[in-house]
């Protein structure tokens, strides 16, 4: 059967910001679908919020919206744009819940728009539990016990048959968000009123529990004529009870026999059949108990996830790209298989090798959370590893997941471990290494960790010999979804040890043509500090590299992105990104050069090695990076250019610390030198707060550097990227920080244009920037943080890098500045590339674009929800409008908390900040909202003659503010920190608010923006949607861009 | 055991060096590889790769040990294993043994550390050829002897080798939901595959094994309802006394053939094989119903296949054609969509039908297993 010709016009919902538990896959899916059926003709229609996406540039789709993925927006965006179509499941959760919501509202029927990929029973089907669990019944398959419950009795009453430990698990959120494992009947009532406060509709299922059985994943896809292949299958070394996405993960299974694992294929098959997914893929997970065979169905996804991106990735089978051509009505053996070119889709992978994903956690993040992997998704980015063996490949794994320092488990003693491994933790693997290397047995560990011998047994070769599965001769060779049974026309290359034949050197696929290479180094895993947006970069780079024909070669481990798309380079090798193996790929590339900015720290820390081993590097050389970083160098450089930086001092010892801390001067702002991201970086006020720091972070025997720089308070922070071509400099975009410095650069709100800075100061920061870069000797972008303390501009840092603001930035103002950027490193000059000069800085039209960073607090019970110089948020959003406050508006809704438009406000906020908190009280209630404050504020406010009601503090007894958030009569939150008093009343109340979803401002500038946003919408009513390639072409020309 | 070396000769003198495992031996044949996944031991317990030396592109074999279940004759057939890696321990639930030391007890030699995708692209672009696993001390020019005094497995005769000496008959599986006087059926066992068996005995049939000698009187003996061409190894153009057997009982008995037994059916019925470069063994083949459109991926095993009436290898059609034949109309009712070679046929004027593949899976998916309840129903 051909394509529909009936449909024309599809519109696609992206899944938003990173979050946990929805990542950049999402991009690399949605990216592949507006390419493919752009390809087949059809008009694309995108709706996202997330900036940082390849698939929000505007040559992606026809007409594209960053706008909040409300039903609001989205609604207002069809009724304009009159799609024949939705395709809902490239977007995970996100689109799905949406496109669900648009057709209950009945705006789907109202404009005639239809349901492609997976329609609306075959959705709620697999999501609603009740609803799953009889289709499965029907089918004669099994699933744990379990009971639903909508109240915490009625969930008491369920546990009585279903016993402990028992699996909560709320209905309709992400990556397992609210639920948990009760091991205890304590436990068990936090966990169901956790789960019944997150679920959307108020309920929660109860599991009989299956832990330590064998977790496998298989990915399915069907076409309409109900031909069905298994695309690939994931054994979970974490045996049930860590959720998969937390989970190490092998592909294909290992230990389970033939007949075995085509009854689970049987099974597969059968589920999606019953759900009715009647064209594209679908992720089934199992629990499967290796000694009776038992086989239960956990759960489906009607869509393409986390797990198919690293299925597309571990076998060469692009399922987003054939999903979406399955949803336009091809069959699978209509569609070809890339990778061969002369087979067709419908067969399925097999592997001559093995794949090996790791997530990567960052619990040291948040200080208070208890690092435990439970039902919940926790990880906030994964690597994946190719090897030819399983030890090949989990060794590489491990190590592309850069650690910043790796868990030191040697003092613990082997009960101390053992007991570990019962409830699993990020270190759980170095933990059994540990164990195997000081000779404990296989039996007692996997009696601990449920973890299949087979898998320990591998561990325990590798813990006694490392460098094992490398030994022999490296060599590349090529996923190509067959074996080898078929010729690879795609060039998607891992490396490999091999035996070399008699006499003989071993062999190597890859081609490497005549044309000259430019190696692009990837970011590695997400992480927070290091996201999506750095992937964005080298994308971009490859596209670069590739309009200027020469091959563009792609170095990455992260299955998630865009990056590690066969489509996406010339020569893609699925690598770690360290030095050896990086090193292994020059080899055979024997590369023109090879860009270390755009993939944020990670290739930068190879700058110097790879320079030292001779490879030529594209842009800004080590030596001036060196500049950049070295504080000592950078300071003397700033003092040269005569512009000013905050004093500070550096000291390698906590005694050192304390005594220049005196010429320095309070407050300070401390971190230790080896940090990224802000990593343990904080503010303190006096020398008691130093020590306290010192004595928490400071290891006097290490002599690590500490960095202590005067804490400007106050301050207005602004971020400018820029490009320089080593004698000219273009400024591409300054933003104004929403929040004031000492909320770090990547977890504040920011504005393009700025908002409240004189033309004076923009110049003054153009020079500086100007100055900067020039003296540096930057080729490519550089990004220069400032902060105006006092009306006095000072710098804070500067990146000679791609920073996290590209792709926003690049959005904001039209131009693509990464790509301007690997122009330039590839030889070009500035004056050649025909930038506007007019207005430099500030984009163009008459648009304002807010960035808003989206914190994951509520993965973390524990963790204080308050904004603080360590950079802590996983995603971002842009909100786009022709004001200000409107654009702040839609950012923040975006973010997932929509400003109320009207209701009651809380306000408390330190000393300082009551003038402050008096203008925040006159807006919103001239905006209608009730006003309640803690004792000191409500007295400034009443002084002003603005009506507020004082609530009681925690320590002053019920019913206090607290009591008043969690009774819901509470709308909006302005609470500013005092002092970093842990488990203080602002934590409490900063929590409640998170927990219960309601805005939460935590400085004074965001709580303006928010008070004056939420005035203008009083005002102005819903707000209009934009269609980024009309802003864009607003400003006419180009600027003689690709 | 402490591994020697050992290494893969083949007879176009390519040489890929590995650790000796398994039986402390050599072995020479034709060297094929199979692309499955899983069921190792399914493989070299199936009588269609006697003759071979089996190379598993997937890199980790013995896994999940060696059960009695999984076996598909009496003994291992496949004249050696060569792997990537391999494993011995018995310590998954359902083994009975370790891999290794099984094909050392059965006197099979292996070998691991090979670079097998370095092998198998070789293979795929010479095509299979002969070769053997050698003992690294035994020498090159040696080993070529051996080699060369291995016949071609074109033309060759190796169903005599696996079928079974006498009549055996099997009765209908308790748990099947025949009545023990569900339809016998008569098996000519060129090697057939014990899950060939188990399909038909658990769907009630009670099924006698013949020898490959058989004559069609001693086939019809005791009035079977049907008669059933298995898999089995060689080269079908060297099997003429079957083929006779098969025309033989044509017309008289329902006939319906699998694998070697398709290829046996179809040069009764007057068509041609051929011998393909390299073969399709594996677990992941898409093979076309051309009467319903549907696509199912199937289990294959076969060095061979059957020309269309025009003497071409490639079906273009993706009807179901119809071609005349000495047994009047038959209908090309499957093809292989990776090569558009031809999988199965269903014969119009007299009752019967063939597939190439294996739809008794074992190892391999399950989704044409429905193969047997077509021949079964079509019986009553
Ligand atoms: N009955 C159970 N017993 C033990 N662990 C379970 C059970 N059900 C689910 N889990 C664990 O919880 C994780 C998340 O459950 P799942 O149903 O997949 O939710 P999600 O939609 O978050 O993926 C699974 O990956 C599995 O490890
Ligand atoms: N001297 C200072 N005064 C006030 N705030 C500062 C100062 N130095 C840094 N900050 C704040 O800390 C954040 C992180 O500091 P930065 O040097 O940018 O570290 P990183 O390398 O992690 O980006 C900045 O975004 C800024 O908000
Ligand atoms: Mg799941
Ligand atoms: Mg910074």
């Amino acid at each position: 059967m051909p394509k529909r010709t009936d449909i024309k016009k599809i519109l696609i919902i992206g899944s938003g910001p990173i979050v946990i538990g929805q990542a950049a896959e999402f991009d690399y899916s949605g990216v592949q679908a507006c390419r493919v059926l752009r390809a087949e003709g059809y008009e694309i229609v995108l709706v996202n919020s997330n900036p940082a996406t390849i698939m929000t540039d505007p040559e992606v789709a026809d007409a594209t919206y960053v706008e909040p993925l409300l039903p609001g927006p989205v609604a207002q965006v069809i009724e304009r744009e009159r799609p024949d179509a939705l395709l809902p499941t490239l977007g995970g959760q996100t689109a799905l819940n949406l496109a669900k919501a648009l057709k209950d509202d009945g705006t789907l029927e109202r404009f005639g728009v239809e349901l492609i990929g997976a329609d609306y029973d075959a959705i709620t089907c697999a999501e609603d539990r009740e609803l799953f669990r009889t289709a499965m019944e029907l089918a004669g398959l099994r699933m744990p016990a379990s009971a639903i419950a909508t109240s915490l009795d009625q969930a008491l009453a369920s546990v009585e048959d279903l016993g402990l430990p028992c699996i909560v698990r709320p209905a309709f959120t992400l990556g397992g968000r609210g639920g948990g494992i009760a091991r205890t009947a304590q436990q068990f009532r936090e966990i169901v009123a956790r789960g019944l406060e997150a679920s959307p509709i108020g309920q929660v299922l109860l599991d009989q529990s299956v832990l330590g059985w064998g977790e496998f994943e298989l990915e399915v896809m069907r076409d309409k004529a109900d031909n069905v292949v298994i695309v690939c299958s994931i054994e979970n070394i974490d045996p049930m009870g860590v959720h998969t996405g937390d989970s190490v993960t092998v592909a294909p299974q290992q230990t389970l026999t033939d007949s075995l694992y085509q009854r689970i294929r049987d099974q597969a098959i059968a589920v999606i059949r019953a759900v009715g997914v009647e064209t594209g893929g679908s992720n089934v997970q199992f629990a499967v108990n290796p000694d009776t065979e038992e086989i239960l169905v956990i759960e489906m996804n009607p869509r393409v996830s986390r797990s198919s991106a690293l299925a597309s990735k571990a076998t060469g089978f692009p399922i987003a790209k054939i999903a979406a051509r399955l949803a336009v009505g091809y069959l699978l053996e209509e569609i070809d298989n890339d990778i061969t070119g002369v087979t067709p889709a419908a067969f399925e992978p097999t592997l001559d090798y093995v794949v090996v994903k790791w997530p990567r956690f960052a619990f040291e993040k948040f200080p208070g959370a208890t690092p435990s992997l439970s039902t919940h998704m926790k990880s906030v980015g994964e690597a994946m590893a190719i090897g030819r063996t399983f030890a090949q490949a989990f060794a590489k794994a491990m190590r592309s997941r850069e650690l910043d320092k790796p868990p030191c488990l040697g003092s613990l003693s082997d009960e101390a471990l053992l007991e570990s491994l019962s409830t699993p933790a990020p270190d759980r693997y170095e933990a059994i290494f540990e164990l195997l290397g000081r000779g404990r047995g296989i039996e007692e560990i996997q009696r601990q960790s449920a973890i299949d011998p087979w898998f320990l047994r591998e561990m325990k070769a590798l813990a006694l010999n490392p460098q094992g599965p490398f030994s022999g001769q490296r060599t590349f060779k090529s996923v190509d979804t067959c074996a080898a049974e078929f010729p690879a026309r795609t060039p998607y290359h891992y490396s490999s040890f091999e035996r070399p034949a008699h006499g003989g050197p071993v062999e190597n696929e890859v081609q490497r043509g005549d044309r000259p290479s430019v190696m692009i180094l990837g970011a590695g895993p997400n992480r927070i500090g290091q996201g999506i947006e750095f992937d964005y970069c080298c994308v971009h780079a490859a596209m670069t590299v590739r309009e200027l024909d020469m091959d563009a070669v792609m170095v990455n481990c992260n299955p998630e992105t865009v990056s590690t798309d066969y489509d996406t380079s010339d020569r893609l090798y699925f690598e770690p990104l360290t030095l050896e193996d990086v090193l292994g790929v020059v080899e055979v590339e024997k590369p023109h050069g090879v860009i270390v900015q755009f993939g944020g720290q990670t290739p930068l820390k190879l700058a110097a090695g790879l320079e030292q081993a001779g490879v030529p590097l594209l842009g800004t050389s080590v030596e001036a990076i060196d500049l950049a970083e070295d504080r000592g160098r950078f300071g003397a450089l700033l003092q040269r250019l005569g512009y000013q930086a905050p004093p500070y001092a550096t000291a390698t010892s906590t005694q050192q610390a304390l005594d220049c801390a005196q010429q320095v001067g309070y407050p300070l702002l401390v971190r230790p030198s080896y940090v990224l991201g802000g990593r343990a970086m904080e503010i303190v006020y006096s020398r008691d707060g130093l020590a306290d720091y010192l004595r928490r972070e400071v290891d006097d025997e290490q002599r690590n550097t500490i960095y202590l720089d005067r804490f400007l308070e106050d301050a207005v922070e602004v971020d400018v990227d820029a490009l320089c071509d080593g004698a000219e400099v273009w400024i591409g975009g300054i933003m104004q920080h929403v929040e004031e410095a000492g909320v770090h650069s990547g977890d504040s709100a920011c504005v393009l244009p700025p908002h409240s800075l004189g033309e004076e100061m923009l110049e003054q920061i153009r020079a500086a920037t100007r100055g900067i870069a020039l003296e540096i000797g930057v080729v490519g972008l550089i990004n220069v943080q400032y902060a105006i303390h006092h009306g006095q501009l000072y710098v804070i840092e500067a990146n000679p890098r791609a920073s996290r603001t590209v792709p926003f930035v690049s959005k904001a103002v039209g131009l693509p500045l990464a790509k301007l950027a690997c122009q330039i490193m590839l030889g070009r000059r500035i004056a050649d590339l025909g930038l506007p000069r007019q207005r430099e800085g500030l984009g163009f039209g008459d648009h304002v674009s807010v960035k808003e960073a989206v914190m994951p607090f509520d993965r973390f019970d524990g963790a204080d929800a308050v904004l603080g110089p360590e950079m802590r948020s996983t995603g971002e959003v842009m909100g786009i409008a022709r004001d200000f406050p409107t654009a702040f508006a839609k950012a923040q809704a975006a973010a997932g908390v929509p400003l109320p438009a009207s209701g009651t406000a809380f306000i408390s906020v330190t000393d300082s900040d009551k003038s402050g908190a008096v203008a925040i009280a006159q807006l919103v209630h001239d905006a209608g909202f009730a006003i309640v404050a803690t004792r000191g504020t409500a007295e400034a406010i009443t002084r002003m003659g603005v009506p507020v009601t004082p609530l009681n503090k925690i320590g002053e007894g019920s019913p206090h503010v607290v009591d008043w958030i969690e009774r819901g009569d509470v709308d909006l939150v302005v609470n500013t920190p005092t002092g970093s008093g842990a488990r203080s009343d602002g934590w409490e109340i900063r929590n409640a608010a998170t927990r219960r979803g309601i805005p939460c401002l935590t400085t004074l500038a965001a709580g303006i923006s928010a008070a004056r946003a939420i005035a203008r919408a009083g005002t102005a009513g819903e707000p209009e949607v934009l269609c980024l390639q009309r802003l864009h072409d607003q400003r006419g020309n180009r600027a003689g861009v690709a | 055991m402490a591994a020697g070396n050992a290494y893969v000769l083949l007879e176009d003198g390519s040489r890929f060096d590995g650790l000796a495992c398994g039986a402390p031996t050599y072995a020479v044949g034709e060297v094929v590889f199979t692309t499955g996944m899983s069921g190792y031991q399914e493989s070299v317990s199936d009588p269609s790769f006697a003759g071979q030396l089996l190379t598993f592109t997937y890199p980790h074999i013995g896994n999940y040990g060696v059960s009695g279940e999984a076996m598909e004759s009496q003994s291992i057939w496949a004249k050696a294993a060569i792997m990537r890696a391999a494993c011995d321990f018995e310590d998954s639930p359902g083994a009975e043994r370790g891999w290794l030391s099984w094909l050392a007890d059965c006197g099979v030699p292996g070998i691991s550390d090979v670079d097998t995708r370095a092998l198998v692209r070789h293979i795929r672009q010479e095509g299979s050829m002969r070769g053997g696993l050698f003992p690294g001390e035994m020498d090159g020019a040696r080993a070529m002897e051996l080699i060369a005094a291995e016949p071609p497995m074109q033309g060759r005769d190796l169903a005599r080798v696996v079928s079974p000496g006498e009549v055996s008959e099997l009765a209908a599986a308790r748990n099947g939901h025949g009545t023990g006087h569900g339809p016998l059926i008569a098996v000519l066992d060129t090697g057939v595959k014990s899950s060939i068996v188990r399909k038909l005995t658990e769907r009630g049939a009670r099924v006698r094994l013949h020898p490959c000698t058989s004559s069609p009187q001693e086939l019809l003996e005791g009035d079977p309802d049907a008669v059933l061409l298995g898999n089995g190894p060689g080269d079908p153009a060297a099997l003429d006394y079957v083929v006779e057997t098969v025309r033989g009982v044509l017309g008289v008995k329902p006939v319906w053939g699998i694998c070697l037994g398709h290829q046996m059916l179809c040069r009764a019925l007057g068509l041609s094989t051929f011998k393909l470069p390299f073969g399709h063994r594996g677990a992941n083949h898409p093979v076309k119903d051309l009467s319903t459109g549907r696509v199912e991926i199937t289990s294959q095993n076969h060095g061979f296949a059957v020309l269309g009436p025009d003497g071409g290898e490639l079906i273009d059609s993706d009807e179901p054609v119809r071609w005349e034949t000495d047994f009047g109309a038959a209908l090309l009712s499957h093809v292989n969509l990776y090569d558009r070679t031809v999988e199965g046929l269903t014969l119009l004027d007299v009752p019967g039908g063939s597939v190439q593949y294996h739809p008794e899976a074992g190892p391999g998916p399950h989704d044409s297993v429905h193969f047997f309840d077509r021949m079964l129903s079509s019986l009553a």
